[in-house]
């Protein structure tokens, strides 16, 4: 794609960029998620209703209005000069969901992020991921306050699939966080060997 | 102007969010012409020709700060829209209009189709396991 120009000034490095997408109930966590992970202080993106262009509210008579939106957290983490990884967290509302089917194209994986006082939250997700094909890890979010089940209560509770990973986690704290990141990427990684696989003949 | 003057009670409050529809900056207009819908993190790589976009006078504040922004270190359309604080879609028509004047180019994030590139999966990790 590069137009193959010369130039004086040497070229800014173009960074491969992947995103992971964090989603789970309102409130359980999931900009805190981001932050603890990401160098940037999480920005909030707007995307407005109109421009999505789906029927989703009426609009009758206020035609002129683009103002309604919806906003996306998002940060970021560079991984090398030219790797950086985005990390967007879902809008949590459910009628705002035409917003994943965008944010999910091409998406390296998504983190569900789980409070087990309010388990049902989570269902949606996991659903939409299923269906979807998109690798993912379910992160119970550890609340002080919380009872604290055994990961197979959870797992039986969502039905989930065996190869899911599903674990303990504290969004506020930076190392657990990472390793559900990379819990996520490495779940995507087996699933990809295994679909590549039978390719090889 | 003459219309907003003919109706004393507004429509609009508070929640309603800016009287400046973010869409003015782009003339109307919700889509551009560049074939590919830009991916929220398909990055913005100023092109040589860009060195000074002040001096194309068809280039509006907003487009001249998206090369500016994006000159030292090249940006998502997601951190755009953050930074200039506008919605997505706008920044979407703005960075095709740079697009089209090639003053810029657009990386296109990996394709869902190629994801499994085993090798970048790999560097992810390692990556992430190094931070």
């Amino acid at each position: 794609m590069a137009f193959g120009r010369s130039s004086h000034r040497p070229r800014p490095v173009s960074p491969v960029t992947l995103k992971l997408l964090v989603a789970g109930g309102f409130g359980v966590g999931k900009t805190t998620l981001v932050g603890a992970v990401s160098e940037i202080r999480p920005l909030r993106t707007e995307e407005t209703l109109s421009e999505a262009g789906r029927p989703v509210d009426d609009v009758d008579g206020v035609e002129g209005k683009t103002t309604t939106t919806v906003a996306m957290d998002f940060g970021r983490i560079t991984l090398r000069e030219d790797l950086v990884l985005y990390l967007f967290g879902t809008p949590g509302q459910d009628r705002f969901w035409f917003l994943w089917d965008e944010l999910a194209q091409g998406a390296l994986g998504a983190v569900v992020l789980a409070d087990t006082r309010r388990l049902a939250d989570s269902f949606a997700a996991v659903d939409y991921f299923e269906r979807r094909g998109i690798p993912f890890t379910v992160a119970v979010n550890c609340f002080e306050g919380a009872d604290r089940f055994p990961a197979g209560t959870v797992r039986a509770a969502l039905d989930l699939d065996p190869e899911v990973p599903l674990m303990m986690c504290d969004a506020r704290d930076r190392e657990s966080v990472k390793e559900v990141l990379v819990a996520v990427v490495e779940h995507a990684l087996n699933r990809a060997t295994l679909r590549r696989e039978p390719a090889v003949n | 102007m003459s219309d907003a003057g003919q109706d004393t009670q507004h429509w609009f409050d508070g929640e309603a969010g800016p009287v400046v529809r973010p869409y003015a900056m782009t003339r109307g207009r919700t889509s551009s012409t560049v074939r590919h819908r830009l991916d929220l993190i398909a990055v913005v790589v100023p092109e040589p020709a860009a060195e000074d976009p002040g001096r194309d006078q068809t280039l509006s504040p907003e487009h001249v700060e998206i090369v500016e922004r994006c000159r030292d270190t090249p940006q998502s359309i997601a951190e755009l829209a953050a930074g200039l604080d506008l919605p997505v879609g706008v920044v979407r028509v703005l960075v095709g209009d740079l697009v089209e004047d090639e003053l810029v180019h657009v990386t296109r994030p990996v394709p869902p189709a190629e994801l499994p590139d085993v090798n970048i999966l790999r560097e992810v990790i390692n990556g992430l396991r190094a931070l």
